[in-house]
């Protein structure tokens, strides 16, 4: 059996068994004592840097995974090299990454957002890519037609239209990445994965393992339902 | 507790000596690896895939269908692992559990509308010809989705590859243990292992095309 060596600084003992209340000393299942006590100094940090991690993350990825779109879409025979690359990337294990860029980018920030942006990758791409494709040729003819430049007929027309799609990416990619932030915890010890590894490692100190662990459901399903809300108010004809 | 080892590309030279010199501890890590994550997988897809493909068959359940992926996606590997090993404690089976929670979604959502979305005329002109619910099911509608099913199952295989490597803090064994041990391994043979893992990803995506594409052949060639 092993268990998780910490490549950096320790972190503070939590809990404190000399002097915890007599449910943390028992490890009872879940300690809301625990929880009030420790949600300023453990708790809040942690969400607060998981929403940081994963806003950088997608807004990196969706950056880069919208120009390779763009790019595939003007140019077709692009598409199977970028898909291919993308693809690659998504294939290699979180945890693997990780590890592999340590060596180039050291235990820092740099490294987490180098591979929960090359997992957006694929996501985001195949979705604003298939988003614009599925537009009907009839009516961006039409735009065309109209006397609108191609860059007019992008803006105005493909993508409005190719919308849902992209915010469905958005939404499955911004899911994912939430998830994925918690593993970042083996070589930073930022984000909710790290209360669950202090935790594991304080003899499987319940509370914080459970807490920690419901706060990243709880922030990626709010996260998903915020996205649903943004799908609706950008398309707003869907709502007949 | 700082480590000396230096972040620089001379780690990746220094990874490989460490495969040549630890050939029997990686394979034997490997081993490990691969029994709990197709122990897994294979659990995932037996539960999943029929689930799937008859709910896509009768067009039931879309409900159901989505938001299992939706919920699914939202359990981070981790928080499954960790959850793991307060209902289970440490060891083979609370790790196969999580990575069987893991791997269900894609399977099962994949498997749900790659049936569900067959061309209504297609399975209509099935039937017009006389076929069974049964035939269609398997000589018509399965060939159709078997793609989009191997594409589920592709991305639960590298799910749980993935997530059997996290599974080392909770007794896992397989390659995370080297991973979660730098302590003993020094850089080099964390490096070393992950290198290791990346390759059984890409491994198993290439056994799941491979298969995919002897099944298409066979379906094709059946009559």
């Amino acid at each position: 059996m092993s268990f998780y060596n910490p490549q950096t600084t320790p972190p503070p003992v939590i809990p404190n068994f000399g002097t915890g209340s007599k449910c943390e000393v028992e490890n009872h299942t879940f300690c809301w004592g625990w929880v009030q006590h420790h949600w300023g100094d453990t708790l809040q940090p942690a969400l607060l840097d998981h929403l940081e991690l994963t806003a950088i993350a997608v807004s990196i990825g969706f950056a880069i995974a919208f120009a390779a779109a763009l790019l595939a879409y003007r140019y077709r025979r692009l598409d199977q090299p970028i898909g291919l690359v993308s693809d690659f990337l998504y294939t290699i294990p979180s945890l693997a990454l990780f590890q592999l860029l340590v060596p180039i980018t050291g235990l820092t920030t740099t490294t987490v957002e180098v591979a929960l942006v090359s997992y957006t990758l694929l996501i985001l791409y195949r979705n604003i890519l298939d988003g614009l494709r599925g537009v009907p040729a009839e009516v961006s003819e039409a735009a065309r037609g109209m006397g609108l430049t191609p860059l007019q007929t992008l803006f105005r027309v493909d993508l409005p239209l190719a919308a849902p799609a992209i915010v469905a990416g958005l939404r499955i990619a911004t899911v994912s990445t939430i998830s994925i932030a918690t593993v970042a915890a083996f070589v930073l010890p930022k984000g909710l994965g790290y209360p669950i590894f202090t935790g594991i490692k304080q003899d499987e100190f319940k509370t914080e393992i459970i807490a920690a662990g419901g706060l990243a459901i709880l922030l990626a399903l709010t996260a998903d339902a915020l996205l649903v809300v943004v799908q609706r108010a950008l398309t707003p004809w869907r709502r007949a | 507790m700082i480590l000396a080892d230096n972040f620089s590309w001379g780690t990746f030279p220094d990874a490989i000596r460490f495969i040549g010199n630890n050939p029997g501890l990686l394979w034997h890590k490997s081993l490990d690896q691969i029994e709990l994550s197709s122990a897994a997988l294979g659990i995932a897809i037996a539960i999943a895939l029929p689930l799937g493909v008859v709910l896509g068959h009768y067009h039931r359940g879309s409900f159901i269908a989505i938001s299992v992926s939706n919920i699914g996606r939202a359990l981070p590997s981790l928080v499954l692992i960790a959850f793991g090993i307060l209902i289970f404690g440490i060891g083979f089976w609370n790790n196969a559990a999580a990575l069987v929670v893991l791997g269900v979604p894609p399977i099962l959502t994949n498997a749900y509308f790659a049936v569900d979305t067959i061309d209504e005329n297609v399975v209509e002109a099935a039937r017009g010809m006389g076929m069974t619910d049964r035939q269609v099911l398997t000589r018509v509608e399965l060939p159709l989705a078997l793609s989009l099913i191997f594409g589920g199952i592709r991305i639960a295989a590298v799910f749980v590859i993935a997530t059997a490597t996290i599974a080392a803090i909770a007794g896992g064994g397989g390659l995370g243990d080297i991973i979660v041990n730098q302590a003993t391994y020094r850089l080099s043979g964390v490096v070393a292992a992950s290198l290791c893992v990346s390759f059984l990803a890409f491994a198993a995506a290439f056994v799941l095309a491979v298969t995919r594409k002897v099944l298409t052949r066979s379906f094709v060639s059946h009559d």
